[in-house]
């Protein structure tokens, strides 16, 4: 535990991000690309398989670490289990580089409206290496450059959701919710330890941002947003000036605070529309379901790492007992047996390595993006009471107009007809509101059960697939022993 | 006679040794012994007997205390039986029933169900092979405790050592392993022992490390049961979606169920080929070493007669007694180098056999295993992506 080191976790985010991004721009009527894993989609060059060095010979920022920013840490929330994980390896294709987005590569965005314009992108964002400077990079350019990069810190991501969230989350966007910080592992990352366990939480982080802009980007209005565009493509970004940080832990807070002030409300919203009702249980079972799910599965990577730690210790005695036997050939054979489950111990570190990037990140990310789901509904709630509320006040206000018709205040009878007419207004438009909210949430919940289901299928597939080059794996080197134990005479 | 280990069958006359059933009770475990013989001496060519584990204890002990068989190696005794895990889990599911669907818990119970299957059959597995050593071994079986042992249908009656045994045997150790001491210190003159006893201190000091490790690493594999409760939540989550996804949750939650099951086979299979090898032959190689220390205390023997004699001779008194006492010494040592040079070469031989056997069909149920899964997997895929 870091117990001992509050002090030191208020210093600045050291830790610089690369992101790239591509941009290529596909005429409306291009249908959707099927998502295979070989390919890399259209007309998608090797662009990052050079020397990424390159991209960054632009971008020499200078760290001021007078900076008056501080990333003050708000987050309470779970920090999540810093479980030694090996970069991944064959399993999840290098960092930098097109593969690697094979994840979240979305090739078309047919499910932009009509009005919103017929172009469609195909973006592809990585997120590559952290330099120990103090910034992660990470471009888009709709319309100046097809592909560049910039560097940014861990938090002006967390800025930038925000402001995402303080421009949308009230009027029913779902907006996608930024990694989590962890105490734990950014304290091993600023004392600068080489280790395992923090190279392990870096690449983890990484991989969260890489997604969670894939995810900002895919959102059609999101993406067009200035400060979407600023953050991905302007080479200074200014830095924010609130402190204020969202993490999604610190969404969630919002959100049950919200929720609480709802339900503390005796008047119980007269539901007129019951699809929201049962989208809303829908959500809340997903919800109870998928929590049990990531739970289980994280589980299971670390039953898989304390494996891959047992078979390895195996070999070395089986290694030492093959050395002690004096007979040879099966001298020979031990050793032999040693070899095999040292490279049995190396697939399981791979396969735990795509439990979790695969597996359990999802189930992780879609838990936090449910969160965002249930902010819009009780802030449709919201819209909702407060639409209420101008009306029960515009009632009061009438019964009182007419009570004044009695008496001889002709002032205050005027103010009160002016009060009036501006509560009529209000009244309008809280009903406006409530109504485009409603339209909103169900556009985007159509979307976001697109994308669920995408995202679950492509993914769920790809870790199917690396289950199949384990066994495939341990196949050959137990087809390679046969013969060896066999030959013992 | 099958089982884990390979065992030479020499026999001039037939004698065959099998447990042909076993009974699971309370806190003991009955084996039946069933013999075929056409050894004279036997009332019958084929009988039964019902034997627990004291015993077997109390047989293997017989063979360690005569000096007669001070030469051989003596098979390791078998271990108790212990259900004490087994039986403690069965009970926190017990208790454990109202916090889980009746699904869940009739999964669970199974599973323990098979464990507790699993260990019985072991345990039976490993009194079987003692008894199999010793009706193999040219002249073990010939021992009359032996025979009585497969005969006498009535109550042995050695049920637990009095304190007065276990005192005896408490210090008998303490002995050995302050002359273990001694045995490492002395170089041998002959070459061939001296080889064996370097051999085997530090053979035995691996085979118990790795026994230990291979135990964790198959622990490790079973408690990969972890797949149960991912595969009993994708199932909720396949009845509840109502997109496309509840198909994909269903088929791969089916898919989960089924490599579970071949996963604990794998952890079983590792156990018996890889774990319960290396156990026997921890045991082994115990008794090994213990025939070696035999052979080193006879010629201690025989060296403090040598000396006696010596000075005997010097003094002219009891001169007669002295060689007396030198000449038993010294046939003693004589016999039992004699039958200990057989006794280890015919172990290497047995060890070479048993992990041969056991390596292979590791590696074969190995490839078995993962070649199924592969079949599970590829199946479930195609599916999957021609539903995409």
């Amino acid at each position: 535990a870091q117990a001992g080191t509050p002090l030191f976790l208020v210093a600045q985010d050291l830790t610089l991000f690369c992101i790239c991004v591509n941009v290529q721009s596909q005429p409306a009527s291009l249908a959707a690309e099927d998502i295979s894993t070989n390919s890399n989609g259209p007309k998608q060059d090797s662009l990052f398989d050079d020397d990424p060095e390159d991209l960054f010979a632009e971008a020499t920022e200078e760290v001021s670490l007078d900076s008056p920013e501080r990333d003050v840490l708000l987050s309470d929330g779970p920090s999540p289990a810093i479980t030694p994980i090996t970069p991944p390896t064959s399993v999840i294709t290098p960092r930098i580089g097109h593969t690697h987005d094979d994840m979240f590569t979305h090739s078309s965005f047919d499910e932009i409206e009509e009005e919103e314009g017929g172009d469609s992108f195909d973006i592809h964002i990585s997120v590559s290496d952290p330099e120990k400077v103090g910034e992660y990079m990470t471009s888009i350019s709709l319309f100046k450059r097809n592909e560049f990069a910039v560097k940014r810190r861990f938090s002006d991501f967390l800025g930038l959701h925000s402001k995402l969230a303080s421009k949308y989350l009230h009027i029913g966007y779902i907006v996608p919710p930024a990694p989590e910080k962890s105490i734990v592992g950014m304290t091993k990352v600023k004392v600068g330890k080489e280790d395992q366990s923090s190279n392990e939480f870096v690449e983890k982080r990484r991989s969260a941002l890489e997604r969670y802009l894939m995810r900002t980007v895919k959102h059609p209005i999101l993406l067009k947003d200035p400060d979407v565009l600023q953050f991905l493509e302007s080479s200074e970004l200014p830095r924010a000036v609130s402190t204020q940080a969202l993490s999604s832990a610190g969404l969630l807070r919002m959100v049950n605070k919200a929720a609480d002030a709802v339900n503390k409300m005796t008047i119980k919203m007269n539901e007129s529309d019951a699809w929201f009702e049962e989208k809303q249980q829908h959500f809340e079972n997903l919800d109870v379901q998928l929590r049990k799910l990531h739970t289980s599965v994280e589980s299971l990577v670390c039953h898989r790492k304390e494996l891959s730690v047992n078979t390895a210790q195996f070999a070395k005695s089986a290694a030492m007992l093959g050395n002690s036997e004096d007979h040879t050939a099966l001298s020979r054979a031990l050793s032999q047996l040693a070899e095999v489950e040292e490279k049995i111990d190396q697939l399981h570190q791979d396969q735990a390595n795509a439990d979790f990037y695969l597996f359990s990140e999802l189930l992780g990310d879609y838990v936090r993006l449910l969160t965002a789901v249930k902010g819009v509904f009780d802030h449709r709630m919201k819209t909702w009471q407060k639409w209420q509320d101008s009306q029960m006040l515009l009632q009061k206000k009438r019964e009182a107009e007419a009570k004044l018709q009695f008496t001889n205040k002709p002032d205050k009878l005027q103010q009160a007809k002016d009060e009036i007419k501006e509560l009529e207004g209000k009244v309008q438009q809280g009903e406006r509101d409530f109504e485009q909210i409603s339209k909103t949430i169900r556009k985007e919940v159509s979307r976001f059960e697109k994308e669920r289901v995408k995202d679950f299928k492509t993914i769920i597939i790809k870790y199917l697939e690396s289950l199949v080059q384990t066994q495939q794996q341990l196949i050959k080197y137990w087809e390679a022993f046969l013969p060896e134990a066999k030959a013992i005479s | 006679c099958p089982r884990a280990v390979n065992v030479d069958l020499q026999t001039d006359a037939m004698l065959q040794v099998d447990i042909s059933d076993a009974l699971s009770e309370r806190d003991k475990v009955k084996f039946t012994v069933h013999t075929k013989s056409t050894l004279p001496n036997f009332k019958q060519n084929e009988f039964s007997v019902v034997r627990q584990h004291e015993e077997f204890i109390w047989l293997h002990d017989s063979f360690v205390e005569n000096e007669e068989y001070a030469g051989y190696i003596i098979p390791p005794a078998p271990p108790r039986p212990d259900f004490d895990a087994s039986r403690e889990k069965l009970q926190k599911l017990g208790e454990g029933e109202g916090s889980m669907t009746k699904e869940e818990f009739t999964k669970m119970k199974q599973e323990l169900e098979a464990e507790y299957l699993a260990i019985f059959k072991k345990t039976v597995a490993m009194h079987e092979v003692f008894l199999c050593r010793v009706a193999a071994h040219p002249v073990l079986r010939k021992d009359l405790n032996f025979h009585v042992f497969l005969e006498y249908n009535q109550d042995l009656s050695v049920r637990g050592k009095n304190k007065k045994e276990k005192l005896e045997d408490f210090f008998k150790n303490v002995v050995k392993s302050a002359d273990g001491v001694l045995v490492a210190g002395v170089k041998d003159v002959d070459d061939f022992f001296e080889h064996e006893k370097t051999f085997l201190l530090e053979y035995h000091n691996r085979v118990k490390d790795a026994s230990a490790k291979s135990d964790r690493m198959i622990r490790s594999h079973k408690s990969k049961n972890l797949l149960n409760p991912i595969a009993s939540s994708l199932y909720t989550l396949g009845t509840q979606d109502s997109t496309d996804l509840c198909k994909f949750f269903l088929k791969v939650s089916e898919l989960f169920e089924k490599t579970r099951k071949i996963e604990a086979r794998i952890a079983a299979d590792e156990d018996l080929k890889l774990a319960d090898l290396l156990k026997y032959y921890l045991r082994e190689s115990q008794a090994a070493k213990d025939l070696l220390y035999r052979r080193s205390r006879a010629l201690v023997d025989y060296e403090n007669a040598n000396k006696a004699l010596d000075k005997a001779r010097a003094k002219n008194r009891d001169v007669l007694q002295a060689e007396t006492s030198q000449q038993l010494c010294c046939h003693k040592f004589e016999k039992i180098s004699e039958s200990a040079k057989q006794e280890l070469i015919d172990f290497k031989t047995r060890r070479v056999a048993a992990f041969r056997k056991n390596l292979v069909e590791l590696a074969e149920l190995e490839l078995k295993h993962a070649k199924g899964n592969l079949q599970l997997l590829q199946g479930c895929l195609g599916i999957l992506k021609g539903n995409t």
